[in-house]
């Protein structure tokens, strides 16, 4: 079933003449991970941040699981996605437990329930609730934040999850555990991913299908081999040619 | 001086007390005004900067000429006080409340709107928390210069610890006015003081605020 579907989706802002997300259209079905690639004002972020309303298109559709978007409330199409951003954005007066209870809570589900799903999660992404879910944020390192904002992000049991260069802050060995916890909560969720990263390891590591993105278009969509195979634009070519050169030093200094 | 006190103890202790009272009642309705200006402010766009240029005018206008041109509407007495002294407040409280909100992390604003929390609930369960200090700071500036200026709001009328100043002054009792002068300032510092000590556990830990 697909899970999303950009219908020629075009963003541009007040007073600019250029697009910063131009014509895009494309499918992805659920359970995906999808990693939007491109560097910083390519239009990843707008593109992602345009799939939970937090910025509305100037021009085209984005469809989720056959209801276009545009005719639903933000507040509803938000709080049925999970979102997850770099500065992790833990609200600094509450603990860990609320920060993750804190839109259930609103929503005035049953507290029992909201406390036990809140400790699976926590459990889930590796933090003891007990020694962490009383813990105010600043108690924590990034990485453990950047977890408790996952927690947080699958609290609703979205089937979407949006994650915007989640671990962009985050040390590079931290990031690795973090990156693989991803994938296995992906594997153990079946969840659809999206997520916005301008490291191409990361793209490539995580994906299941990457977008690449350059100046606001949509250059090349398909698996990491494909796209490392048969590269589709010489902007996609030259991200390909980084990552071999910096694999020639690697190997360089192997050889030593 | 301690002698006009225990001779005369209504003179002074009753435009204490109504100076207390007039500033009470000027805070409870500048800060209830302040709170729903700063609410509209963050739903409709450009009207808190709007609002700043027009009370930052009224409040740039003279305290004893705007409580002489409130006198053909309202009269004399306390009404015009309590007018005019709220119209200063807004600069005050509405600058600070501004001011406060804008500076909470955008990251934090983004994620809270991002896993769906409403505008309101954002204003009220993030913004609003975590702007306390700034909050604060505006009602502990607010206080202070209501004291202050309240004095002069006796030369229209409206009572408080000003009618010692001004009748000391007219008839040189230099007793009233050191009275005056000493009163006024002592509400200055206990308030001060008070508020300081009322923000202190909030500052001092996140831990003691919580909101659910």
């Amino acid at each position: 079933m697909t899970a999303i579907e950009y219908q020629e989706v075009c963003k541009r802002f007040d007073g600019n003449s250029a697009y910063s997300v131009d014509h895009v259209s494309a499918q992805i079905e659920q359970g995906e991970f999808i990693t939007i690639l491109g560097s910083s004002g390519c239009g990843k972020t707008t593109l992602l941040k345009m799939t939970n309303r937090l910025i509305d298109p100037t021009e085209g559709r984005i469809v989720l699981f056959g209801e276009d978007i545009s005719t639903v409330d933000p507040v509803v199409v938000r709080r049925r996605m999970g979102y997850v951003i770099q500065q992790i954005g833990l609200l600094p007066h509450m603990t860990v437990e609320e920060n993750i209870s804190i839109i259930p809570k609103l929503m005035k589900q049953d507290k029992a329930k909201i406390r036990d799903r809140a400790r699976d999660l926590l459990s889930m992404v590796e933090l003891d609730p007990d020694t962490y879910g009383s813990r105010y944020p600043s108690e924590l390192s990034g990485g453990q934040q950047q977890r408790v904002g996952l927690a947080r992000a699958l609290m609703p049991d979205p089937k979407i999850m949006l994650l915007d260069e989640p671990f962009g802050a985050i040390d590079a060995i931290t990031r690795v555990n973090l990156q693989n916890e991803l994938l296995r909560i992906h594997s153990q969720t079946k969840k659809t991913f999206l997520l916005v990263t301008h490291d191409i390891n990361e793209a490539m590591k995580l994906g299941t299908r990457v977008m690449v993105m350059n100046g606001g278009r949509l250059l090349q969509f398909d698996t990491p081999k494909n796209i490392i195979r048969h590269p589709a634009d010489p902007f996609v070519e030259a991200l390909i040619q980084s990552v071999l050169e910096q694999r020639e030093f690697w190997e360089g200094v192997e050889d030593d | 001086m301690i002698e006009y006190l225990t001779k005369h103890p209504e003179k002074i202790i009753t435009p204490f007390l109504e100076h207390i009272e007039l500033t009470a009642v000027t805070l409870l309705i500048s800060i209830l005004i302040a709170g729903i200006l700063t609410v509209l402010s963050v739903l409709i766009p450009r009207l808190g900067s709007i609002l700043l240029a027009l009370f930052s005018v009224i409040y740039s206008i003279p305290s004893l000429a705007l409580f002489a041109l409130l006198i053909p509407f309202t009269g004399l007495g306390k009404v015009s006080a309590v007018i005019v002294l709220c119209a200063y407040n807004q600069y005050l409280l509405l600058g600070n409340f501004l001011t406060g909100l804008s500076e909470v992390d955008p990251g934090v604003l983004e994620a809270a709107k991002g896993i769906g929390m409403s505008t309101m609930q954002e204003l009220f369960l993030v913004q609003i928390p975590l702007a306390q200090k700034a909050l604060f700071a505006g009602i502990r500036l607010a206080v202070v210069s209501t004291i202050g200026i309240g004095t002069i709001a006796a030369a229209i009328n409206a009572g408080g610890l000003g009618t010692l100043l001004f009748d000391g002054l007219r008839t040189m009792n230099t007793v009233k006015i050191l009275w005056g002068s000493l009163l006024s300032a002592l509400l200055a510092v206990v308030c001060t003081a008070c508020s300081f000590s009322q923000r202190s556990p909030q500052s001092s830990g996140e831990k003691t605020l919580r909101i659910i």
